[in-house]
Protein backbone atom coordinates (compact mmCIF):
# COMPACT_ATOMS: atom_id res chain seq x y z
CA UNK A 1 0.00 0.00 0.00
CA UNK A 2 1.24 3.53 -0.68
CA UNK A 3 1.11 5.53 1.77
CA UNK A 4 2.25 8.74 0.53
CA UNK A 5 1.81 10.80 3.92
CA UNK A 6 3.60 8.19 6.02
CA UNK A 7 6.60 8.91 2.92
CA UNK A 8 6.38 13.06 3.58
CA UNK A 9 7.51 12.24 7.29
CA UNK A 10 10.99 10.66 6.01
CA UNK A 11 11.77 13.98 4.33
CA UNK A 12 12.68 16.47 6.95
CA UNK A 13 12.47 19.14 4.75
CA UNK A 14 8.25 18.95 5.14
CA UNK A 15 8.72 20.09 8.22
CA UNK A 16 11.31 23.29 7.89
CA UNK A 17 8.87 24.75 4.64
CA UNK A 18 5.74 25.81 4.14
CA UNK A 19 6.49 25.43 0.21
CA UNK A 20 4.20 23.24 -2.09
CA UNK A 21 7.25 21.88 -3.96
CA UNK A 22 6.32 21.04 -7.71
CA UNK A 23 9.69 21.64 -8.91
CA UNK A 24 10.40 18.25 -9.07
CA UNK A 25 11.55 17.72 -12.77
CA UNK A 26 14.73 20.64 -11.55
CA UNK A 27 15.80 18.34 -8.18
CA UNK A 28 13.89 16.88 -5.50
CA UNK A 29 13.69 16.60 -1.66
CA UNK A 30 15.91 14.69 0.10
CA UNK A 31 15.12 12.07 3.05
CA UNK A 32 16.26 11.40 6.21
CA UNK A 33 17.74 8.36 5.14
CA UNK A 34 20.34 10.01 2.59
CA UNK A 35 20.55 12.91 4.94
CA UNK A 36 22.02 9.93 7.21
CA UNK A 37 24.53 8.55 4.90
CA UNK A 38 26.56 11.61 4.03
CA UNK A 39 26.52 12.08 7.68
CA UNK A 40 28.09 8.82 8.41
CA UNK A 41 30.81 9.38 5.60
CA UNK A 42 31.38 13.00 6.93
CA UNK A 43 31.76 11.94 10.59
CA UNK A 44 32.15 8.30 10.87
CA UNK A 45 34.42 6.95 7.78
CA UNK A 46 35.74 9.46 6.32
CA UNK A 47 38.63 8.39 3.88
CA UNK A 48 39.40 8.50 -0.04
CA UNK A 49 38.96 6.06 -2.26
CA UNK A 50 40.96 3.61 -4.32
CA UNK A 51 44.26 4.51 -2.80
CA UNK A 52 44.25 3.20 1.20
CA UNK A 53 45.28 0.43 2.99
CA UNK A 54 43.55 0.87 6.36
CA UNK A 55 40.00 -0.27 7.69
CA UNK A 56 38.12 2.86 6.74
CA UNK A 57 39.69 3.37 3.43
CA UNK A 58 38.25 0.03 2.71
CA UNK A 59 35.09 0.58 4.01
CA UNK A 60 34.58 3.54 1.64
CA UNK A 61 36.31 1.46 -1.35
CA UNK A 62 33.09 -1.04 -0.30
CA UNK A 63 30.43 1.35 -0.45
CA UNK A 64 31.80 2.50 -3.69
CA UNK A 65 31.02 -0.71 -4.64
CA UNK A 66 28.27 -1.82 -3.33
CA UNK A 67 26.60 1.79 -5.05
CA UNK A 68 28.14 0.73 -8.35
CA UNK A 69 26.35 -3.00 -7.81
CA UNK A 70 23.02 -1.31 -7.17
CA UNK A 71 22.90 1.37 -9.83
CA UNK A 72 23.70 -1.66 -12.08
CA UNK A 73 20.70 -3.63 -10.92
CA UNK A 74 18.72 -0.34 -10.73
CA UNK A 75 19.00 0.33 -14.72
CA UNK A 76 19.49 -3.69 -15.94
CA UNK A 77 23.31 -3.10 -16.44
CA UNK A 78 25.21 -6.43 -17.25
CA UNK A 79 27.91 -4.96 -15.65
CA UNK A 80 29.14 -2.75 -12.82
CA UNK A 81 32.18 -1.81 -14.18
CA UNK A 82 29.75 0.07 -16.91
CA UNK A 83 28.37 2.53 -14.35
CA UNK A 84 30.92 5.70 -13.98
CA UNK A 85 30.46 8.03 -11.21
CA UNK A 86 30.27 11.49 -12.93
CA UNK A 87 28.79 14.84 -11.49
CA UNK A 88 25.44 14.74 -12.81
CA UNK A 89 24.35 14.31 -16.32
CA UNK A 90 26.11 17.25 -17.88
CA UNK A 91 29.14 15.71 -17.24
CA UNK A 92 27.99 12.37 -18.35
CA UNK A 93 26.80 13.52 -21.64
CA UNK A 94 29.80 15.50 -22.05
CA UNK A 95 32.08 12.45 -21.39
CA UNK A 96 30.16 10.78 -24.21
CA UNK A 97 30.34 13.89 -26.65
CA UNK A 98 33.79 14.30 -26.21
CA UNK A 99 35.98 11.00 -25.48
CA UNK A 100 33.77 9.19 -27.71
CA UNK A 101 33.97 11.96 -30.49
CA UNK A 102 37.04 12.81 -30.63
CA UNK A 103 38.10 9.17 -31.38
CA UNK A 104 34.90 7.94 -33.60
CA UNK A 105 33.34 11.25 -35.09
CA UNK A 106 35.24 12.70 -38.26
CA UNK A 107 34.88 15.07 -41.23
CA UNK A 108 31.36 14.44 -42.45
CA UNK A 109 30.03 12.25 -40.12
CA UNK A 110 26.20 13.11 -38.65
CA UNK A 111 25.32 13.45 -35.45
CA UNK A 112 21.57 12.98 -34.75
CA UNK A 113 19.71 15.11 -31.87
CA UNK A 114 15.51 15.99 -31.51
CA UNK A 115 14.54 19.41 -30.78
CA UNK A 116 13.45 18.71 -27.63
CA UNK A 117 16.96 17.74 -25.60
CA UNK A 118 17.77 19.78 -23.09
CA UNK A 119 21.50 21.60 -23.87
CA UNK A 120 23.33 19.33 -22.16
CA UNK A 121 22.18 16.70 -25.06
CA UNK A 122 22.36 19.52 -27.66
CA UNK A 123 25.45 21.76 -27.16
CA UNK A 124 28.36 19.04 -26.23
CA UNK A 125 27.40 17.99 -29.66
CA UNK A 126 27.04 21.42 -31.52
CA UNK A 127 30.78 21.70 -29.95
CA UNK A 128 32.67 18.50 -30.59
CA UNK A 129 30.89 18.80 -34.17
CA UNK A 130 32.51 21.91 -34.91
CA UNK A 131 35.54 20.38 -33.50
CA UNK A 132 35.83 17.52 -35.70
CA UNK A 133 33.93 19.33 -38.59
CA UNK A 134 30.76 16.77 -38.54
CA UNK A 135 27.23 17.69 -39.06
CA UNK A 136 24.48 18.23 -36.32
CA UNK A 137 21.05 17.02 -37.74
CA UNK A 138 17.82 18.29 -35.78
CA UNK A 139 15.00 16.47 -35.75
CA UNK A 140 11.25 17.78 -35.62
CA UNK A 141 8.72 16.33 -32.79
CA UNK A 142 5.55 14.42 -34.29
CA UNK A 143 2.47 16.46 -33.80
CA UNK A 144 1.65 15.02 -30.67
CA UNK A 145 5.11 15.78 -29.51
CA UNK A 146 6.73 12.09 -29.55
CA UNK A 147 10.52 11.46 -31.03
CA UNK A 148 9.01 8.40 -32.89
CA UNK A 149 11.22 5.45 -34.75
CA UNK A 150 9.52 6.28 -38.39
CA UNK A 151 11.01 9.79 -37.63
CA UNK A 152 13.96 8.60 -36.14
CA UNK A 153 14.74 6.34 -39.67
CA UNK A 154 13.50 9.11 -41.78
CA UNK A 155 16.42 10.92 -40.24
CA UNK A 156 19.14 8.38 -40.58
CA UNK A 157 21.68 8.37 -43.40
CA UNK A 158 24.89 5.81 -43.65
CA UNK A 159 26.92 9.06 -42.40
CA UNK A 160 24.87 8.78 -39.22
CA UNK A 161 27.06 7.80 -36.74
CA UNK A 162 25.51 8.74 -33.09
CA UNK A 163 21.74 9.46 -32.52
CA UNK A 164 21.53 11.27 -28.69
CA UNK A 165 17.96 11.39 -27.25
CA UNK A 166 16.25 12.38 -24.33
CA UNK A 167 14.20 9.40 -22.65
CA UNK A 168 11.56 12.13 -21.54
CA UNK A 169 11.50 15.49 -22.20
CA UNK A 170 11.83 17.45 -19.33
CA UNK A 171 9.51 20.11 -20.69
CA UNK A 172 6.69 18.15 -22.22
CA UNK A 173 6.99 14.76 -20.07
CA UNK A 174 6.03 12.15 -23.40
CA UNK A 175 8.00 8.94 -22.84
CA UNK A 176 9.83 7.83 -26.12
CA UNK A 177 10.29 4.51 -27.34
CA UNK A 178 13.34 4.13 -26.94
CA UNK A 179 13.70 0.36 -27.66
CA UNK A 180 12.29 0.71 -31.18
CA UNK A 181 14.24 3.85 -31.72
CA UNK A 182 17.71 1.69 -30.17
CA UNK A 183 16.46 -0.92 -32.96
CA UNK A 184 16.14 0.96 -35.88
CA UNK A 185 19.62 3.33 -34.71
CA UNK A 186 21.23 -0.01 -34.25
CA UNK A 187 19.71 -1.28 -37.90
CA UNK A 188 21.91 1.91 -39.48
CA UNK A 189 25.10 1.03 -37.87
CA UNK A 190 24.71 3.89 -35.84
CA UNK A 191 24.81 4.23 -31.53
CA UNK A 192 22.39 5.42 -29.37
CA UNK A 193 22.55 7.57 -26.50
CA UNK A 194 20.14 8.52 -24.06
CA UNK A 195 19.65 11.57 -21.64
CA UNK A 196 17.91 9.60 -18.39
CA UNK A 197 17.65 12.41 -16.59
CA UNK A 198 13.63 12.95 -16.39
CA UNK A 199 13.24 8.84 -17.01
CA UNK A 200 15.64 7.36 -14.38
CA UNK A 201 13.82 8.52 -11.03
CA UNK A 202 10.28 8.01 -12.52
CA UNK A 203 9.84 4.71 -14.78
CA UNK A 204 11.85 1.31 -15.22
CA UNK A 205 14.81 1.17 -17.13
CA UNK A 206 16.66 -1.77 -18.45
CA UNK A 207 19.76 -0.66 -20.48
CA UNK A 208 20.15 -4.43 -21.70
CA UNK A 209 16.44 -4.86 -22.90
CA UNK A 210 16.53 -1.50 -24.70
CA UNK A 211 19.81 -1.81 -25.78
CA UNK A 212 20.86 1.46 -24.88
CA UNK A 213 24.55 2.07 -26.01
CA UNK A 214 25.40 4.79 -23.38
CA UNK A 215 22.56 6.25 -20.66
CA UNK A 216 23.21 9.75 -18.55
CA UNK A 217 21.42 10.74 -15.40
CA UNK A 218 21.91 12.48 -12.42
CA UNK A 219 21.33 11.62 -8.82
CA UNK A 220 20.18 14.64 -7.46
CA UNK A 221 16.73 14.49 -9.34
CA UNK A 222 15.84 10.64 -7.62
CA UNK A 223 16.36 12.28 -3.57
CA UNK A 224 20.19 11.59 -4.06
CA UNK A 225 22.78 15.26 -3.29
CA UNK A 226 23.76 17.15 -5.97
CA UNK A 227 27.28 16.70 -7.54
CA UNK A 228 26.88 13.36 -8.41
CA UNK A 229 25.62 11.72 -11.62
CA UNK A 230 26.17 8.20 -13.85
CA UNK A 231 27.20 7.45 -17.08
CA UNK A 232 26.42 4.07 -18.47
CA UNK A 233 28.27 3.04 -20.79
CA UNK A 234 28.34 -0.63 -23.15
CA UNK A 235 31.92 -2.12 -22.00
CA UNK A 236 33.04 -2.65 -25.45
CA UNK A 237 32.22 1.08 -26.31
CA UNK A 238 33.78 2.34 -22.96
CA UNK A 239 36.89 -0.02 -23.36
CA UNK A 240 38.36 1.47 -26.50
CA UNK A 241 37.35 5.36 -25.71
CA UNK A 242 40.09 7.67 -24.40
CA UNK A 243 39.77 9.31 -20.85
CA UNK A 244 38.22 12.46 -20.46
CA UNK A 245 39.62 13.91 -17.68
CA UNK A 246 43.37 12.87 -16.62
CA UNK A 247 45.03 12.42 -13.23
CA UNK A 248 44.92 10.74 -10.07
CA UNK A 249 43.24 7.59 -10.03
CA UNK A 250 43.23 6.69 -13.40
CA UNK A 251 46.41 6.24 -14.68
CA UNK A 252 48.32 2.60 -14.06
CA UNK A 253 51.83 4.22 -14.37
CA UNK A 254 53.49 6.77 -16.86
CA UNK A 255 57.37 7.30 -17.71
CA UNK A 256 59.49 10.50 -18.71
CA UNK A 257 58.72 9.88 -22.27
CA UNK A 258 54.89 10.70 -21.43
CA UNK A 259 53.21 7.36 -21.61
CA UNK A 260 51.03 6.66 -19.92
CA UNK A 261 49.21 3.12 -18.86
CA UNK A 262 45.52 4.20 -18.08
CA UNK A 263 43.40 1.96 -15.32
CA UNK A 264 40.38 0.07 -16.79
CA UNK A 265 36.78 0.98 -17.07
CA UNK A 266 35.35 2.30 -15.14
CA UNK A 267 38.42 4.04 -13.03
CA UNK A 268 39.94 5.15 -16.44
CA UNK A 269 37.00 7.84 -16.69
CA UNK A 270 37.09 8.87 -12.53
CA UNK A 271 40.29 11.25 -12.83
CA UNK A 272 40.51 12.92 -9.42
CA UNK A 273 38.60 12.23 -5.79
CA UNK A 274 34.98 11.79 -6.60
CA UNK A 275 32.04 13.00 -4.72
CA UNK A 276 32.06 10.22 -1.78
CA UNK A 277 29.66 11.51 0.22
CA UNK A 278 27.09 12.33 -2.84
CA UNK A 279 28.09 8.39 -3.61
CA UNK A 280 27.18 7.32 -0.21
CA UNK A 281 23.41 9.76 -0.44
CA UNK A 282 22.68 8.05 -3.81
CA UNK A 283 23.23 4.40 -2.08
CA UNK A 284 20.88 5.68 0.14
CA UNK A 285 18.02 7.25 -2.36
CA UNK A 286 18.03 4.01 -4.54
CA UNK A 287 17.14 2.18 -1.55
CA UNK A 288 14.81 4.35 -0.34
CA UNK A 289 13.17 4.24 -4.17
CA UNK A 290 13.71 0.28 -4.30
CA UNK A 291 11.96 -0.32 -1.38
CA UNK A 292 8.72 1.74 -2.55
CA UNK A 293 9.46 0.19 -6.16
CA UNK A 294 9.69 2.48 -9.08
CA UNK A 295 6.72 1.27 -10.70
CA UNK A 296 4.05 2.63 -7.39
CA UNK A 297 6.35 5.82 -7.48
CA UNK A 298 5.24 5.83 -11.07
CA UNK A 299 1.56 4.84 -10.71
CA UNK A 300 1.64 7.70 -7.82
CA UNK A 301 2.75 10.56 -10.54
CA UNK A 302 0.20 9.38 -12.96
CA UNK A 303 -2.56 8.82 -10.92
CA UNK A 304 -2.11 12.46 -9.12
CA UNK A 305 -1.24 14.17 -13.07
CA UNK A 306 -4.90 12.95 -13.90
CA UNK A 307 -6.19 14.11 -10.47
CA UNK A 308 -4.50 17.34 -11.36
CA UNK A 309 -6.17 17.08 -15.10
CA UNK A 310 -9.49 17.11 -13.98
CA UNK A 311 -9.58 19.93 -12.04
CA UNK A 312 -7.36 22.29 -14.44
CA UNK A 313 -9.47 21.20 -18.00
CA UNK A 314 -12.33 22.84 -15.69
CA UNK A 315 -10.63 26.06 -15.73
CA UNK A 316 -11.13 28.32 -19.31
CA UNK A 317 -7.63 30.27 -18.71
CA UNK A 318 -5.51 27.50 -17.97
CA UNK A 319 -3.82 26.11 -21.38
CA UNK A 320 -2.32 22.45 -20.99
CA UNK A 321 0.34 21.41 -24.09
CA UNK A 322 0.98 17.82 -22.64
CA UNK A 323 -2.67 16.66 -21.28
CA UNK A 324 -1.67 12.76 -22.33
CA UNK A 325 1.91 12.69 -20.92
CA UNK A 326 1.99 9.79 -18.75
CA UNK A 327 4.53 11.55 -16.70
CA UNK A 328 4.05 13.75 -13.57
CA UNK A 329 4.96 16.92 -15.47
CA UNK A 330 2.40 19.44 -16.38
CA UNK A 331 3.15 22.08 -18.94
CA UNK A 332 0.59 25.19 -19.43
CA UNK A 333 0.32 28.54 -19.01
CA UNK A 334 -2.62 30.90 -17.82
CA UNK A 335 -4.16 32.43 -20.88
CA UNK A 336 -2.75 35.91 -21.76
CA UNK A 337 -0.20 36.05 -19.00
CA UNK A 338 3.83 35.88 -19.70
CA UNK A 339 5.28 32.75 -18.19
CA UNK A 340 7.56 34.74 -15.82
CA UNK A 341 4.41 36.49 -14.00
CA UNK A 342 2.22 33.15 -14.16
CA UNK A 343 5.43 31.49 -11.72
CA UNK A 344 6.41 34.81 -10.13
CA UNK A 345 2.00 34.64 -8.51
CA UNK A 346 2.50 30.94 -7.98
CA UNK A 347 5.58 31.81 -5.42
CA UNK A 348 3.37 34.42 -3.81
CA UNK A 349 0.71 31.51 -2.98
CA UNK A 350 4.04 29.52 -1.76
CA UNK A 351 4.01 27.24 -4.78
CA UNK A 352 7.31 26.50 -6.57
CA UNK A 353 6.84 26.11 -10.24
CA UNK A 354 9.15 27.18 -12.81
CA UNK A 355 8.78 28.99 -16.51
CA UNK A 356 10.81 29.86 -18.91
CA UNK A 357 12.23 27.23 -21.42
CA UNK A 358 13.77 24.89 -19.55
CA UNK A 359 16.75 24.47 -20.59
CA UNK A 360 15.56 23.21 -24.13
CA UNK A 361 15.95 26.39 -26.23
CA UNK A 362 15.00 24.89 -29.45
CA UNK A 363 11.83 22.94 -28.54
CA UNK A 364 9.58 26.92 -28.86
CA UNK A 365 9.34 25.94 -32.31
CA UNK A 366 7.34 23.13 -31.72
CA UNK A 367 4.99 25.26 -28.97
CA UNK A 368 4.81 28.52 -30.38
CA UNK A 369 5.07 30.10 -27.29
CA UNK A 370 8.13 31.93 -25.91
CA UNK A 371 7.87 30.28 -22.24
CA UNK A 372 5.83 27.91 -20.55
CA UNK A 373 5.40 27.35 -16.73
CA UNK A 374 5.67 23.69 -15.43
CA UNK A 375 4.45 21.75 -12.58
CA UNK A 376 6.25 18.44 -11.78
CA UNK A 377 5.32 15.97 -9.48
CA UNK A 378 7.58 13.24 -7.43
CA UNK A 379 6.84 10.75 -4.88
CA UNK A 380 5.68 12.48 -1.88
CA UNK A 381 3.98 14.83 -3.84
CA UNK A 382 -0.27 14.99 -2.22
CA UNK A 383 -3.52 15.38 -3.70
CA UNK A 384 -3.84 18.32 -1.14
CA UNK A 385 -0.35 19.74 -2.72
CA UNK A 386 -2.47 19.71 -6.26
CA UNK A 387 -5.39 20.99 -4.54
CA UNK A 388 -3.97 23.99 -3.85
CA UNK A 389 -1.62 24.52 -6.98
CA UNK A 390 -5.33 24.52 -8.65
CA UNK A 391 -6.69 26.51 -6.46
CA UNK A 392 -4.02 29.09 -7.28
CA UNK A 393 -4.61 28.61 -10.79
CA UNK A 394 -8.05 29.61 -10.45
CA UNK A 395 -7.13 33.18 -9.97
CA UNK A 396 -3.52 33.57 -11.95
CA UNK A 397 -4.84 35.54 -14.38
CA UNK A 398 -4.91 38.40 -11.16
CA UNK A 399 -1.04 37.79 -11.54
CA UNK A 400 -0.20 41.16 -10.37
CA UNK A 401 -1.46 40.53 -7.04
CA UNK A 402 2.14 39.07 -6.30
CA UNK A 403 3.00 42.60 -5.64
CA UNK A 404 0.40 43.93 -3.56
CA UNK B 1 1.83 63.91 -9.54
CA UNK B 2 -0.97 61.47 -8.46
CA UNK B 3 -0.93 59.23 -4.93
CA UNK B 4 -0.14 55.93 -5.86
CA UNK B 5 -2.11 53.93 -4.07
CA UNK B 6 -2.47 50.14 -4.88
CA UNK B 7 -4.85 50.01 -7.50
CA UNK B 8 -3.40 52.90 -9.02
CA UNK B 9 0.00 51.03 -8.92
CA UNK B 10 -1.75 48.17 -10.44
CA UNK B 11 -3.57 49.93 -13.30
CA UNK B 12 -0.13 51.83 -14.50
CA UNK B 13 1.72 48.46 -14.43
CA UNK B 14 -0.65 46.91 -16.97
CA UNK B 15 -0.79 50.57 -18.47
CA UNK B 16 2.72 50.40 -19.42
CA UNK B 17 2.77 46.31 -20.23
CA UNK B 18 -0.28 46.70 -22.80
CA UNK B 19 0.46 49.85 -24.14
CA UNK B 20 4.74 50.28 -23.55
CA UNK B 21 6.14 53.40 -24.68
CA UNK B 22 8.65 53.51 -27.50
CA UNK B 23 8.78 49.17 -27.45
CA UNK B 24 9.87 49.10 -31.19
CA UNK B 25 13.02 49.08 -33.18
CA UNK B 26 13.51 52.92 -34.54
CA UNK B 27 13.39 53.75 -37.75
CA UNK B 28 17.23 54.68 -37.85
CA UNK B 29 18.66 52.19 -35.47
CA UNK B 30 22.34 53.09 -36.25
CA UNK B 31 21.97 56.96 -34.96
CA UNK B 32 21.40 55.14 -31.23
CA UNK B 33 23.38 53.47 -28.87
CA UNK B 34 22.39 50.42 -28.67
CA UNK B 35 22.48 47.38 -25.89
CA UNK B 36 21.17 43.86 -25.74
CA UNK B 37 19.12 43.03 -22.51
CA UNK B 38 18.95 39.67 -21.30
CA UNK B 39 18.79 38.06 -17.75
CA UNK B 40 20.13 34.54 -16.62
CA UNK B 41 16.97 34.28 -14.27
CA UNK B 42 13.73 35.49 -16.86
CA UNK B 43 13.70 34.92 -20.25
CA UNK B 44 13.52 38.71 -20.91
CA UNK B 45 15.34 39.61 -24.10
CA UNK B 46 15.57 42.97 -25.10
CA UNK B 47 17.51 45.61 -27.22
CA UNK B 48 17.56 48.92 -26.35
CA UNK B 49 18.55 51.89 -27.99
CA UNK B 50 19.34 55.43 -26.71
CA UNK B 51 20.05 58.46 -28.12
CA UNK B 52 21.89 61.40 -26.54
CA UNK B 53 23.08 64.31 -27.75
CA UNK B 54 24.67 67.24 -25.68
CA UNK B 55 24.21 65.56 -22.34
CA UNK B 56 20.43 65.14 -22.85
CA UNK B 57 18.69 61.86 -23.52
CA UNK B 58 16.74 63.02 -26.97
CA UNK B 59 14.83 59.44 -27.39
CA UNK B 60 14.72 56.14 -26.36
CA UNK B 61 13.51 52.51 -27.22
CA UNK B 62 13.31 49.21 -26.74
CA UNK B 63 12.35 46.08 -28.64
CA UNK B 64 12.09 42.11 -27.83
CA UNK B 65 10.02 40.18 -25.63
CA UNK B 66 9.82 40.25 -21.74
CA UNK B 67 7.49 40.00 -18.37
CA UNK B 68 5.13 42.44 -16.94
CA UNK B 69 7.70 44.39 -14.43
CA UNK B 70 10.71 44.22 -17.08
CA UNK B 71 8.73 45.56 -20.03
CA UNK B 72 6.51 48.01 -17.75
CA UNK B 73 9.57 49.00 -15.88
CA UNK B 74 11.69 49.80 -19.18
CA UNK B 75 8.46 51.92 -20.56
CA UNK B 76 8.13 53.76 -17.31
CA UNK B 77 11.78 54.93 -17.57
CA UNK B 78 11.69 55.75 -21.34
CA UNK B 79 8.92 58.10 -20.88
CA UNK B 80 10.31 59.87 -18.34
CA UNK B 81 13.91 60.27 -19.33
CA UNK B 82 12.87 62.03 -22.47
CA UNK B 83 14.62 65.38 -22.79
CA UNK B 84 16.40 64.99 -19.60
CA UNK B 85 19.99 65.85 -18.79
CA UNK B 86 21.88 62.75 -18.40
CA UNK B 87 22.96 63.55 -14.91
CA UNK B 88 19.27 63.79 -13.86
CA UNK B 89 19.20 60.47 -15.37
CA UNK B 90 21.56 59.39 -13.52
CA UNK B 91 20.18 60.58 -10.24
CA UNK B 92 16.82 58.79 -10.65
CA UNK B 93 17.88 55.69 -11.50
CA UNK B 94 20.51 55.36 -8.43
CA UNK B 95 17.42 56.89 -6.22
CA UNK B 96 15.25 53.82 -8.24
CA UNK B 97 17.85 51.48 -7.06
CA UNK B 98 17.68 52.41 -3.56
CA UNK B 99 13.81 51.94 -3.24
CA UNK B 100 14.25 48.54 -4.76
CA UNK B 101 16.60 47.45 -2.13
CA UNK B 102 14.36 48.98 0.44
CA UNK B 103 16.39 51.99 1.72
CA UNK B 104 15.22 55.44 1.93
CA UNK B 105 14.68 57.11 -1.59
CA UNK B 106 13.50 60.45 -2.33
CA UNK B 107 9.97 59.96 -3.64
CA UNK B 108 9.55 63.12 -5.63
CA UNK B 109 12.29 61.97 -8.03
CA UNK B 110 10.85 58.91 -8.92
CA UNK B 111 6.99 59.71 -10.47
CA UNK B 112 5.33 56.85 -11.79
CA UNK B 113 8.49 54.60 -11.55
CA UNK B 114 7.30 54.56 -7.52
CA UNK B 115 4.84 51.60 -9.08
CA UNK B 116 7.29 49.19 -8.59
CA UNK B 117 7.61 50.11 -4.51
CA UNK B 118 6.57 46.39 -4.11
CA UNK B 119 9.12 44.60 -6.20
CA UNK B 120 11.00 43.77 -3.41
CA UNK B 121 7.75 41.12 -2.23
CA UNK B 122 9.16 38.80 -5.21
CA UNK B 123 12.87 39.35 -4.38
CA UNK B 124 13.72 36.84 -7.82
CA UNK B 125 11.83 39.45 -10.10
CA UNK B 126 14.26 42.45 -9.16
CA UNK B 127 16.24 41.87 -11.91
CA UNK B 128 13.28 42.35 -14.28
CA UNK B 129 12.75 45.20 -12.43
CA UNK B 130 16.31 47.14 -13.23
CA UNK B 131 16.90 45.11 -16.52
CA UNK B 132 16.21 48.51 -18.46
CA UNK B 133 16.87 51.15 -15.85
CA UNK B 134 20.76 49.13 -15.86
CA UNK B 135 20.71 49.33 -19.94
CA UNK B 136 20.25 52.91 -19.81
CA UNK B 137 22.55 53.59 -17.10
CA UNK B 138 25.46 51.57 -18.88
CA UNK B 139 25.20 53.32 -22.17
CA UNK B 140 24.85 57.16 -20.78
CA UNK B 141 28.25 55.44 -18.88
CA UNK B 142 29.41 54.48 -22.53
CA UNK B 143 28.32 57.96 -23.82
CA UNK B 144 30.38 60.01 -21.19
CA UNK B 145 33.06 58.02 -21.33
CA UNK B 146 33.05 58.43 -25.19
CA UNK B 147 32.96 62.29 -24.62
CA UNK B 148 35.89 62.59 -22.37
Amino acid sequence: MYDVYKIREDFPVFKNTNTIYLDNAATTYKPQSVINAVTNYLSKETANSGRGDYHDAYLVDKKLDDTRELVKDFIGAKLASEIIFTQGTTMSLNIVAFSFGHHFLHKGDEILLSIAEHASNTLPWFEIAKEVGAEVILMPLSEDGYITPEIVKEHLTPRTKIVAITHVSNVLGYVNDVKTIAEVVHANGSLIVVDGAQSVPHLKIDVQDMDIDFLAFSGHKMLAPTGIGVLYGKKALLDVMPPFLSGGGMNLSYTTDCDITFMKVPEKFEAGTLNIEAIYGLHAALTYINELGIENIAKHEYNLKQYALEKLRKLDHIIIYNEDAPTGIITFNVRGVYAQDAATYFNSKNIAVRSGQHCAKLLKHYLNELGTVRASIYLYTTKEDIDAFVEAAKTAEDFLDAYF
Amino acid sequence: MPTFNKELMRATILAHYENPYHKETPQNPGEFMQMHLNSSGCIDDFTLYLKVVNDIVEVGYFDGFGCTISVASTSILLEMIEGMKIDDVLLIIAEYHKMLNNETFDESLLNEAIVFANTMKQPSRIRCATIGWDGVKELILQHQKKEQ
